[in-house]
């Protein structure tokens, strides 16, 4: 098997993927990028804690024209994950409103987006419709 | 008049649209000479210059206008707010008086835009190279897209949705019936870039920008700019009566940005600000929604309209679908919202649209808005929202006694 990273340092594959954020060690306050410090509190202590992996649809658009290099259309969502807010597309659904509605379970999934030159394949999260 | 008060006392907006032939400098002297014009008033006057252009890059937008109009050695502010920068320039000369330190200021905001396709981040392409980490995500290509939506009508889309989700009663049909709204209003604008009606047919089967906003439910890119000169209420009076009585007083004048709250960097929200903004507003004027005659509000796509109605308190918490279905917002409804057509009709050339809106307002409390005159406005509201985000609320009431 190809030798596997993950799209964003956020991500952690593995048998179970899940996403991990930067979590303020002051206040609780989540974030999914690099920190100098907390915007909620401004403390600069942060602990690594992981994201559930189920959600609920709380926003989504069906996008028809993105960057070069994009499909489209496609889906992007906010989901709310047991209480913290994540950005993804929504993947293995007709990207119609027919098929994606507001208030939807999705659960979250991996998809390999592409190898480099030494056959390195980055993998992408996602979510897809929970039953 | 107490001199602590501070006056619109000159105003302008170039037609909005394609200028081919005009450059930003061009466009910007057009609006600044008119604004001064308009007040009576000459470049000398000028206690400070506050000015603003996003897509100009590093340019000085501030001194170019003085290489051009007049340069007399007064300080010159170069702003940068996204689409609150004009708002904020002309919140930078209003400060400026309002602290004393200038009787007469300038702001002006310009904007070529036509033919500028979507606005977002931008995004790498994975290709053949190793993969390499870069960014705040340490993501290894370009996240647009891949990790949801970064642009403009998608996120907007999505707050819109998500305003949908809360409360009901929000649909694609809803927000087509909002821009179609908008376009009927701008019938009457001359200067707005597009004046034709569109039928809620014709918006909900144009092409699919974001679901649910299609393109004439998007903030029309365009050129154009806009430049107001205000001044002290203690120096208005010497000024002839005609002046004064075409003076604006600017009731209230807020500047806010997004507080932290949880998902606020996930998806922006432009709700939490947006009502802070408008709180003080009305604190400030002391006045309440109930009081406007007119507002502009910032519409960059239709998705984004429906929830200023509840951020601007002109409806009850969670009640924007209502107030909408009730007519309210439309030009013969109790709280007209965008008779200039909004930023999907009358455009958006960016650094301009937060005067532009100002000079909307001001144009019917002066009683010379012609065919779309609201009749008897005495009292309006300017917002603006700029993504990062950057929000300015201005509540303005007519000088004249009548």
């Amino acid at each position: 098997m190809a030798e596997q990273i993950p799209f964003v340092d956020y991500l952690v594959l593995g048998d179970e993927p899940h996403l991990v954020v930067n979590e303020c060690s002051s206040c609780g306050a989540r974030f999914f990028d690099r920190r100098n410090a907390c915007a909620g509190c401004s403390g600069t202590e942060f602990k690594k804690a992981p994201v559930a992996t189920h959600g609920e649809v709380r926003a989504f658009t069906i996008v028809a024209f993105a960057a070069p290099g994009i499909q489209v259309p496609f889906v992007s969502a906010i989901v709310d994950c047991d209480g913290t807010t994540v950005k993804g597309n929504i993947v293995n659904v007709e990207p119609s409103p027919d098929h994606v509605k507001l208030g939807m379970p999705v659960r979250l999934t991996t998809d390999v987006i592409g190898a480099d030159g030494d056959g390195v394949e980055a993998v992408n999260f996602g979510f897809e419709p929970a039953a | 008049m107490g001199s602590e008060d501070v006056y619109i006392l000159g105003i302008n907006m170039t037609k909005f649209g394609k200028h081919p032939e005009l450059d930003t400098v061009d466009l910007a002297s057009q609006a600044t000479l008119a604004a001064l014009d308009d007040a009576g008033v000459t470049m000398k006057d000028m206690g400070i210059i506050a000015a603003g252009n996003l897509m100009g890059g590093a340019l000085p937008i501030a001194q170019v206008i003085q290489k051009q109009c007049g340069q007399t050695g007064i300080p010159a502010y170069n702003v940068s707010n996204a689409c609150a920068t004009g708002a904020t320039a002309l919140r930078v000369a209003i400060m400026s008086v309002k602290a004393g330190e200038s009787d007469f200021g300038l702001a002006v905001g310009v904007e070529k835009l036509a033919g500028a396709g979507l606005l977002a981040g931008g995004s790498k392409k994975a290709d053949g190279a190793a993969w390499e980490r870069s960014g705040r995500y340490g993501a290894v290509a370009g996240v647009d897209g891949r990790i949801g939506t970064d642009i403009m009508p998608g996120v907007f889309a999505q707050i819109g949705m998500e305003y949908g989700h809360k409360y009901g009663g929000a649909n694609f049909e809803l927000f087509a019936q909002i821009s179609e709204k908008n376009h009927g209003h701008s019938t009457l604008n001359p200067l707005a870039a597009y004046t034709k009606a569109m039928s809620l047919e014709q918006i909900m089967g144009d092409m699919m920008i974001a679901y649910p906003n299609t393109r004439p439910m998007c903030s029309a890119n365009c050129d154009g700019a806009a430049a107001a000169v205000v001044v002290s209420g203690s120096k208005l009076k010497p000024l002839s009566a005609e002046q004064q009585r075409r003076a604006v007083r600017i009731a209230a004048s807020v500047l806010t940005s997004d507080p932290y709250e949880e998902a606020c960097q996930v998806l922006p929200n432009v709700n939490t600000l947006t009502r802070s903004a408008a709180k003080q507003a009305y604190e400030m004027a002391g006045v309440g929604p109930e009081d406007l005659n007119l507002v502009e509000l910032h519409d960059c796509f239709a998705t984004a309209e429906l929830v200023h109605y509840d951020n601007l308190m002109l409806c009850e918490e969670g009640g924007a679908v209502d107030f909408f279905k009730s007519g309210a917002p439309f030009r013969d409804g109790s709280t007209p919202v965008n008779v200039s057509g909004g930023l999907q009709s009358k455009g958006h050339p960016i650094a301009a649209t937060g005067i532009a809106n100002i000079w909307e307002v001001c144009h019917h409390l002066r009683g010379e808005a012609g065919p779309r005159q609201i009749e008897g406005a005495k009292v309006g509201l300017a917002h603006v929202i700029g993504l990062a985000s950057a929000c300015g609320v201005h509540i303005l009431e007519s000088n004249s006694a009548n």
